[in-house]
């Protein structure tokens, strides 16, 4: 039986590097990427947490997160996809301004 | 779930994360990005929630990784050449990034487990996870499907095309013209 440490630091390394693709990439959907990653990562860790505590209301959590992951997901490439098609670029540093 | 095995997936967990932020072309990039999500729903199942992991695979990497390999190919994106402007932003968040797994690492020290508690017989079926789903977190369950379908009423809006041109809705040109004079 693995004991939950090892799952919560395998959780944490993979929102670091989660967090890392977010300040190091500059595109756009590789970014939106990285959120998902991190958004995962933390839902291991509430599957592991609720293992642990013998409930299954981290399940019902990690069940809403994937839910609200996908609304997000398809809001973001829309806006993605809005973003592209008026400036031709995906590169986090030039779109700077909040309006078309 | 036994040692070995969750080393085994640890592994290419973190393998496959890397690839996401280290690889160049997108759908590489996405590639490795399922299967980290795929074995996350492994490691879901290996923690006995078995229902979670299989909906795990079939939404993660079966609905939105495709969503987003939709749009990949969409605006046909390609390889990004090597970014050598701005190393020293790159210097910084690598070191903001390694920062902050130092601190979790910190705090993980000192956390102790707390003691483990007994495992209810039916843990992880879909059975259980329904009983709550349904009886405890009903408002929010229902709440969900109104922000699905506002969500997806809003992507097919922000992505809509105006007829006969390249460009994506602009707001109608009186709502601009206003929204220009109040900000001026």
């Amino acid at each position: 039986m693995t004991p939950l440490n090892y799952f919560v630091v395998l959780s944490a390394v993979l929102f670091v590097i989660g967090v890392a693709g977010v300040l190091l990439r500059r595109n756009v959907i590789v970014m939106f990427m990285s959120i998902e990653l991190m958004l995962n990562a933390v839902n291991l860790a509430f599957v592991a947490f609720g293992r642990q505590l013998g409930n299954a209301e981290g399940q019902v959590i990690v069940f809403f997160a994937i839910t609200v992951a996908a609304a997000e997901a398809a809001v973001g490439l829309g806006i993605i996809i809005a973003v592209f098609r008026n400036r031709m670029t995906l590169n986090a540093d030039e779109l700077k301004l909040l309006r078309w | 779930m036994p040692l070995w095995l969750f080393a085994f997936f640890a592994i290419i967990a973190v393998v496959s994360a890397l690839g996401v932020i280290l690889q160049r072309h997108p759908v590489h990039c996405l590639l490795a990005l399922a299967l980290a999500l795929l074995d996350i729903g492994a490691l879901f199942i290996g923690l006995g929630a078995e229902a979670l992991g299989f909906l795990q695979i079939i939404i993660y990497v079966g609905a939105i990784m495709v969503l987003f390999l939709f749009v990949i190919w969409l605006l046909n994106l390609q390889r990004e050449g090597l970014a050598t402007e701005r190393i020293g932003l790159k210097v910084i968040g690598t070191l903001a990034a390694a920062a902050l797994g130092a601190e979790l690492c910190a705090l993980l020290v000192h956390a102790g487990p707390a003691p483990a508690a007994p495992l209810p017989v039916d843990y992880g079926s879909l059975r259980s996870l329904a009983r709550l789903l349904f009886a405890n977190y009903l408002v929010a369950f229902e709440v969900t499907s109104a922000l699905l379908l506002a969500a997806m009423v809003g992507a097919i809006g922000l992505a809509r095309r105006i007829p006969g041109t390249n460009a994506v809705a602009a707001p109608p040109s009186d709502v601009a013209d206003r929204l220009r004079s109040a900000a001026g």
